[in-house]
């Protein structure tokens, strides 16, 4: 398994991120959803894990509460040793939406170094950081256009450049390219495990899409729609750094029909609400 | 700013059709029965204009100067107003509730009929009387439309500025009042204008007579309609400079807008 994290050159078992029994109720009485039912999850440093399911499988309140931008209704998530909550105040993540929420007021280079203002940085370091990141996603000759002046990859690859600013312990990104079409979307993928390969941050990723998930990935966590449960974890052992042969791998596509199936019989009825151990599931092997 | 071609392309269809229009007016009115008083044409009002610009029973440029005073008072008045009350109404729930069911049955209030009370409680002498009611005219467009922009940003530009620790204070400072500028300045535009009519509206219940207001309703009153006229002429051109005051205002304050980069040639 070491093989996957080793451009990020950190020890396995050095977890980042550990999510024990978490739950998410919405709403209260009979109005009550619940989003997430008894998640448990270690994410290793330098790890790219992505959470994949249907619409509504709760990923992204999943990715919400380990970012402490909601809070869960049962269990813990710890980040780099504190609780979520802590790791917020200290700015230890970075995010990244579906759109790029960048603010039109701001060129890119004041986009990029928002976070850095925020800090508290002075202004040298937060220019020279934002250069730097503007450097890292090949944008440094747009430092003084403004976000509309760009194309939507372009923008999303500031936006990533923002959340990368901090060096982030972290990095959540929620669907990022789900707004893309399909040409860009896969140019990005490959910008993106460049940008990881070169910083070794941690990534979460959330996406509805498979070869997505299967091509970035170290580990692919296969979720069920409502109550969002984890009911597979899949280690994408692909060969790094990947590129666009990748794509055209036998093992590539036996994965892409690995989560696919799993997708598939994601409800898993006969599963005990509480003690879905996601790490015994993996054990049991799935579909490969 | 520099006059280039493509403005000069862009200006010269409005002027080509104003330039026609006043010539058609002139022409008409000189050609058929039409009598000065009913109508007179552009050239008996220029000349209005010329012989009342400082002197005489209705000196124009004293009284617009005193109309715009009252109308800019009045707009900064109701624009401190509306702002304020946009900001608690944005920030405190109870002060939503609170406020605006009050904002809206005030805005409610024909503005006739408060004209005279104001005249009455601020002097009908003081230009303050004429300020207030066109306060009251700004007030509403300013406060909605501030209120709005405080509290219409994207849900995920304030989940960005919570994951980095951002507090309250910060996200209104670097979120929250610059999304709302664009806001603010639409609703400056039609404020400025809404200032204007509450000025003269409130000149029309009495008061000093070289003002905008009185030297229309007396000036008609003596069938001088080609004074009336040089008097309106002059405060569409006060409405159409102040416009053009926020226009350049916009252009300062947010270059980066739509409203203001659609103006500008590629």
């Amino acid at each position: 398994m070491s093989d996957e994290i080793g451009a990020a050159g950190h020890s396995a078992g050095d977890a980042v991120v550990s999510i024990r029994g978490v739950d998410k109720v919405f709403g209260d009485g009979d109005g009550a959803t619940t989003a997430l039912l008894g998640i448990d999850l270690e994410i290793r440093r330098g790890e790219f894990v992505s959470l994949i399911g249907p619409s509504g499988c709760g990923k992204s309140t999943l990715l919400r509460v380990i970012g402490d931008l909601i809070g869960p209704s049962a269990g813990s998530v710890d980040v780099n040793g504190k609780a979520a909550h802590q790791a917020r105040l200290g700015r230890e993540y970075g995010m990244v939406f579906q759109a790029p929420v960048l603010f039109d007021w701001r060129s890119v280079e004041e986009n990029v170094r928002l976070p850095l203002e925020l800090l508290g940085l002075p202004r040298s370091e937060q220019s020279a950081r934002a250069a730097q990141m503007l450097r890292l996603v090949e944008l440094g000759d747009f430092a003084r256009h403004h976000p509309p002046q760009l194309s939507g990859g372009m923008q999303q690859r500031v936006a990533i450049a923002r959340a990368l600013a901090l060096q982030p312990a972290i990095l959540l990104m929620d669907e990022p390219f789900g707004a893309l079409d399909e040409m860009t979307r896969e140019r990005m993928n490959s910008e993106v495990l460049r940008i990881w390969e070169q910083t070794g941050t941690t990534v979460v990723f959330v996406t509805h899409s498979i070869p997505e998930a299967v091509f970035l990935s170290s580990r692919v966590v296969v979720m069920s729609p409502r109550p969002g449960r984890i009911t597979r974890l899949i280690d994408v052992d692909l060969a790094r750094p990947r590129n666009e042969l990748t794509r055209e791998e036998r093992r590539y596509f036996e994965l892409v029909t690995q989560v696919r199936e799993a997708l598939r019989g994601g409800g898993n009825p006969g599963e005990p609400a509480t003690g879905s151990s996601a790490e015994r599931l993996a054990a049991e092997g799935g579909v490969g | 700013m520099r006059i280039t071609a493509v403005h000069l392309r862009q200006l010269l269809p409005p002027l080509l059709v104003f330039v026609v229009g006043v010539a058609a007016w002139e022409v008409l009115t000189r050609l058929s029965n039409i009598r000065a008083f009913i109508l007179p044409p552009p050239s008996a009002i220029a000349v209005a204009l010329v012989e009342n610009w400082s002197g005489g029973r209705w000196p124009l440029l004293p009284s617009a100067l005193a109309t715009l005073l009252e109308a800019a008072g009045g707009l900064v008045i109701g624009t401190l107003a509306g702002v304020a009350v946009a900001f608690g109404v944005s920030r405190w729930m109870t002060v939503r509730d609170a406020i605006l069911p009050v904002a809206v049955a005030a805005n409610a209030i024909p503005i006739i009929a408060v004209a005279p009370i104001f005249n009455n409680w601020f002097g009908v002498l003081n230009p303050v009387s004429k300020m207030m009611v066109a306060a009251l005219l700004v007030f509403f467009p300013i406060m909605i439309n501030v209120t709005r922009g405080l509290s219409e940003v994207e849900p995920s530009a304030v989940e960005l500025m919570r994951s980095y620790a951002a507090s309250e204070w910060t996200v209104l400072r670097k979120l929250r009042i610059p999304n709302a500028l664009p806001f603010f300045l639409t609703a400056l535009k039609v404020a400025t204008t809404l200032a204007l009519i509450g000025a003269v509206v409130g000149e029309y219940f009495g008061g000093s007579s070289t003002v905008l207001g009185r030297v229309v309703v007396q000036s008609a009153a003596s069938l001088r309609f080609d004074v009336t006229w040089a008097a309106i002429v002059l405060a569409s051109v006060a409405g159409i400079l102040a416009y053009l005051g926020v226009v350049a205002l916009e252009r300062r304050l947010i270059p980066w807008h739509a409203s203001v980069r659609a103006e500008r040639p590629a």
